[in-house]
């Protein structure tokens, strides 16, 4: 796939897409409101539109700051976002999740600022490095970088932002080059702690892993801490489920059994379902889902904007979408490919993760695929903060874009 | 920061190319799990959308009015309102009915029923109130924006019943459907909530006084709130009910409950003994259907049904009472049929108060005795000690196989709810089977004999039978209304005109002649033929019955009167049935021909 490129502002392909679809994000809000009784979601495009505007203005702002002076301000900027997501948790607002800072009028979500602070953070690491990890004990600064935001945003407590902090991890140690069996390793608790519901299933995980240990000649320490996470994993699971919020506990188990409480905890799933299913090959039209108009579907305007999506413009719709954040994504891991630093590629990488796994977790919400996580889809859900983050990435991987081309 | 050799690079190229293809396939995965929903499984999800938001509201239609022969109005219709919930789920359901039983004063009790016909029927609007005032719809419009949604005002039309108790258990009332009533077959294309008769002639004809609801679609958002009409489904027009005239003469209904002492209970029914038509029908005590409208309170129907008078026991079809001394006329039948008696025939042994019969003393009604007197004569002054000679003669099984003949043993086939059969014995394995083999003697004929024993018959049962006697020998089927063709009737009884000629004219003593024992109820302007009856009661006072129809020539009136622990027949229930038919009687004449046939 081969783009037009410019020398200011970087892949031309990707910034058409993202802004194409920041804009049908403004139309789907403005359809979003379009209820038969007003709420507050009505009107709220004009907010995103405002929103837009500002981030745009981030965005030309950012092209300037080059990727040498983000490395350098990388800790500062990590140390920041840390010491935000504890502010956070002492003088935090929202309802569900305390992950709102307030002044006045004007909210700000932390979470979404360490987001690339993190990025930042692991791509220094990374460039700053002598050698390439051997072993799991080589990893340890990356789990720590990640580990302290993603405690904090947990205690908010918010699983789905959290979550994402894991997969920028696990983007960062593929992209530093950490070897596969390393990595399967490395992400073999995660494994785990999936399987730790079905005790056969996760003892036929556990002989696995002990033939990969003993097959790939893995250190003895090594195997040693990879039994043990895994053991604490499979056993711990059932206390960590009890300290969870029951409204989450319920997301999960909605998620799983959607159909058991069809007006409790399963009408989001099912809903959405609807709605989408409803839309069929060209929807019911813009503004006209029948789903969305009689308030059936929940968050429509945030979590469940695709909903909307699926019901007005049906499957043609949604596949025009996919296909848009398809296309930027792709051109997003070849200007990752580009630079000679390691910072400017490894900070590409993590923000194609970032994004990447914002788009799987909420679109695989929505078709029920996976659990409500309540993550936002990039450029398209309501969300200020949130674009403005995008927009401001968006920026970061355009600047290296354009310095790598005409570096080259 | 790099110390020395070169520093390590990216795997860019062979992991760059992975994470492409990786992430291009979980995209397509995202689009084939889009494609199973939108495309393959759009049908099921295009319905539950419609299901979603589209509810059927039931259009109430205006029942028809109820009249009497006159044209006189017995039910009516006055503006109403109902209000309904269409309910979102269990939970806003309970919230919902938990703020409307506040404004309505509902109980507990009504809510939990509210709630059980949510669980048997989710996706049907609920009907909380069937007559509501307008104070209460008022009260609720007000609070609207406070009210959870999902609340439905309609004005709906709502049955008056203007007389009250006066008709009560000919006419009945209406109210919403039960959930027994729902699970039978006359009843299956009815929806929970309706309006439907429970009980009289509103609950018969109900089909042909409901009419047909009419059906409107409305659309719903998530809170249950109706968005407006939907357009997409045309509206149903509600056809009204007919109007329906009964045969009941409204005048005389108020006689007769004019006549009825007022404490005491009982009944007193009115036939043309031709026709069948039920002129008048009272039950004492009676009730207010106009309780029962639309607010159907369970503690106020609990009242009415423990009541130990019975209210809402319909005595006139469903009460049944030894029929005493009335019966002798069906046992005279009898024997007039298989021939072991004419008009003249006499007993063996005279009446001298009492009958010894193998050492048991069986007595007569009065002490003094009546002598020795033909069938005419111990008809005219009831005499029991004729009449258990009599039925001796006749014998247990004469007795038995006759009864059926004169319609005993089946029901009326009045077109009111829970007509009874009445209990006669039906052979004598009848009474093996309830005293044992040798648990009884043939004594039970000389009970049988006088209307006393195993015998109970409801008031229009024997004025069925007695409008036999009066019309020349056919069972009518009583009739509340004459909808369609004239009903069969039950059957005619084995008598010749001659027998029949025989019984009326001992009818036509009881009244008329000296010794007769309903003389004092005598008609100065019509002739009057009758019975007395004084059935014994084991709880008390005698209960009092008579039965008499007039002109005797041509009757164009029968009427039964029983009172309750009344004490005698002759002083208890005779002048009621007497003045009633006076009244009729001179209603269809007039005073001027009433007065002409004085004087002839």
């Amino acid at each position: 796939m081969r783009g037009r490129e410019s020398p200011t502002v970087g892949d031309l392909t990707v910034l058409a897409l993202v802004l194409g679809l920041a804009l049908f994000g403004v139309a789907m809000i403005y359809s979003a409101g379009k209820l038969e009784i007003a709420s507050s979601v009505t009107g709220i495009w004009r907010k995103q539109a405002i929103w837009l505007v500002i981030s745009l203005l981030a965005f030309a702002l950012t092209l300037r700051v080059s990727a040498r002076w983000l490395e350098w301000v990388a800790p500062a900027a990590y140390g920041m976002a840390v010491l935000l997501l504890i502010a956070v948790l002492l003088v935090g607002t929202g309802d569900g999740p305390r992950s709102w800072i307030r002044f006045g009028a004007v909210g700000f979500q932390p979470s979404e600022f360490a987001k690339l602070a993190t990025i930042l953070m692991l791509a220094r690491l990374v460039a700053g490095r002598e050698r390439l990890p051997e072993t799991l004990w080589d990893l340890w600064p990356y789990l720590v970088v990640v580990l302290v935001p993603f405690v904090l945003v947990m205690a908010e407590p918010d699983l789905g932002t959290a979550s994402v902090f894991v997969a920028i991890l696990i983007g960062a140690l593929y992209w530093s080059g950490v070897p596969t069996s390393k990595l399967v390793l490395f992400l073999s608790p995660l494994v785990s702690l999936a399987l730790a519901f079905s005790t056969p299933l996760w003892g036929l995980w556990f002989l696995l892993l002990v033939a990969f240990l003993y097959w790939t000649r893995a250190y003895l320490t090594e195997s040693l801490a990879v039994i043990l996470a895994n053991v604490a994993m499979g056993v711990l699971v059932r206390p960590a489920w009890r300290s969870l919020a029951a409204y989450q506990q319920h997301r999960i188990l909605a998620f799983i059994q959607p159909e058991a409480d069809p007006q409790g905890a399963g009408w989001h799933l099912i809903q959405s379902q609807v709605a989408i299913g409803s839309g069929g090959w060209l929807g019911k039209g813009f503004t006209l889902g029948t789903q969305k108009r009689l308030a059936f579907l929940p968050e429509q305007h945030t979590d469940f904007i695709v909903a909307v999506l699926g019901e007005e413009f049906g499957f043609v719709g949604v596949s025009i979408i996919l296909l848009a954040f398809a296309i930027a994504l792709w051109r997003l891991l070849l200007i990752a490919e580009r630079p000679d630093d390691q910072f400017s590629s490894m900070v590409v990488f993590g923000i194609f993760a970032l994004w990447f796994a914002h788009l799987v977790a909420n679109v695989g919400m929505t078709v029920g695929l996976l659990p409500i996580t309540g993550l936002p889809l990039p450029f398209l859900s309501y969300g200020g903060s949130f674009l403005l983050m995008s927009f401001v990435m968006l920026a970061i991987v355009q600047r290296i874009a354009a310095d790598a081309r005409s570096g080259a | 920061m790099r110390l020395i050799g070169p520093p390590p690079q990216l795997p860019y190229r062979s992991r760059g190319r992975l994470a492409r293809w990786l992430m291009l396939l979980v995209i397509v995965g995202l689009g084939v799990q889009f494609f199973r929903i939108q495309i393959l499984k759009h049908t099921t999800y295009a319905l539950q959308s419609e299901d979603n938001r589209i509810r059927a509201l039931s259009i109430p239609a205006a029942r028809g009015t109820i009249y009497d022969r006159n044209g006189e109005v017995i039910a009516e219709n006055v503006p109403g309102y109902t209000i309904a919930v269409l309910p979102l789920s269990f939970d806003s359901l309970r919230v919902v009915l938990d703020e409307l039983a506040a404004i309505l004063g509902h109980s507990d009790e009504k809510v939990e029923g509210l709630i059980g016909s949510y669980r048997r029927h989710p996706n049907r609007p609920i009907t909380v109130e069937s007559d509501a005032s307008f104070a209460e719809v008022s009260a609720i419009e007000e609070r609207r924006a406070h009210l959870p949604g999902g609340i439905v005002i309609e004005a709906a039309p709502k049955r008056r019943y203007p007389h009250a108790a006066l008709l009560a258990h000919v006419v009945g009332y209406v109210g919403q459907i039960s959930e027994a009533d729902l699970r039978l077959p006359e009843f299956e294309d009815y929806e929970p909530g309706r309006v439907v008769g429970q009980t009289g002639v509103e609950r018969v004809y109900d089909r042909l006084l409901a009419g047909t609801p009419g059906v409107r679609f409305v659309e719903v958002n998530a809170l249950g709130r109706i968005v407006g009409d939907f357009r997409g489904r045309e509206t149903t027009p509600p056809v009204p009910g007919r109007d329906l005239r009964i045969n009941i003469d409204l005048a005389l209904q108020q006689r007769a409950a004019e006549l009825f002492p007022d404490t005491m209970a009982g009944a007193v029914v009115a036939l043309e003994p031709r026709t069948g038509a039920v002129l008048a029908m009272y039950s004492a005590p009676s009730y207010d259907p106009n309780v029962f409208v639309g607010r159907f309170e369970p503690a106020a129907w609990r009242a009415l049904n423990t009541d130990p008078g019975r209210p809402l026991f319909n005595r006139a079809v469903s009460a049944a009472y030894a029929p005493g001394s009335t019966f002798k006329l069906v046992i005279a039948g009898i024997a007039l049929q298989q021939g072991y008696a004419v008009a003249d025939t006499k007993m063996q042994i005279p009446c001298r108060g009492a009958l010894l019969y193998y050492g048991r003393v069986f007595r007569d009604w009065t002490p003094l005795g009546h002598g020795s007197l033909d069938l005419h004569g111990a008809i005219r002054e009831s005499c029991d000690v004729y009449f258990y000679q009599l039925g001796l003669k006749v014998g247990l099984q004469g007795l038995l196989a006759g009864a059926p003949q004169f319609g005993l043993g089946r029901r009326t086939g009045i077109d009111l709810p829970s007509d009874i059969s009445g209990a006669f014995p039906t052979s004598t394995a009848w009474y093996d089977e309830r005293y044992g083999p040798s648990g009884w003697t043939n004594s039970v004929v000389l009970n049988l004999a006088i209307g006393q024993g195993e015998n109970a018959q409801s008031p229009l049962k024997m004025a069925q039978v007695f409008a036999a006697f009066a019309n020349g020998g056919t069972l009518p089927t009583p009739r509340v209304a004459s909808v369609g063709p004239p009903p069969e009737p039950l059957g005619s009884l084995p008598l010749t005109a001659e027998q029949l000629a025989t019984l009326r004219g001992a009818l036509v003593a009881v009244l008329n002649e000296a010794g007769g024992t309903a003389r004092g109820s005598r008609l100065r302007d019509w002739t009057l033929a009758g019975k007395t009856g004084t059935a014994q009661n084991p709880h008390g006072e005698d209960h009092a019955w008579f039965l008499g129809f007039a002109p005797a020539e041509d009757p164009e009136i029968i009427a039964v009167a029983i009172v309750e622990s009344g004490g005698h027949g002759s002083s208890a229930a005779a002048p009621i049935v007497s003045r009633l038919i006076d009244f009729y009687l001179r209603g269809q004449h007039g005073e001027q021909q009433a007065l002409e046939v004085a004087g002839r």
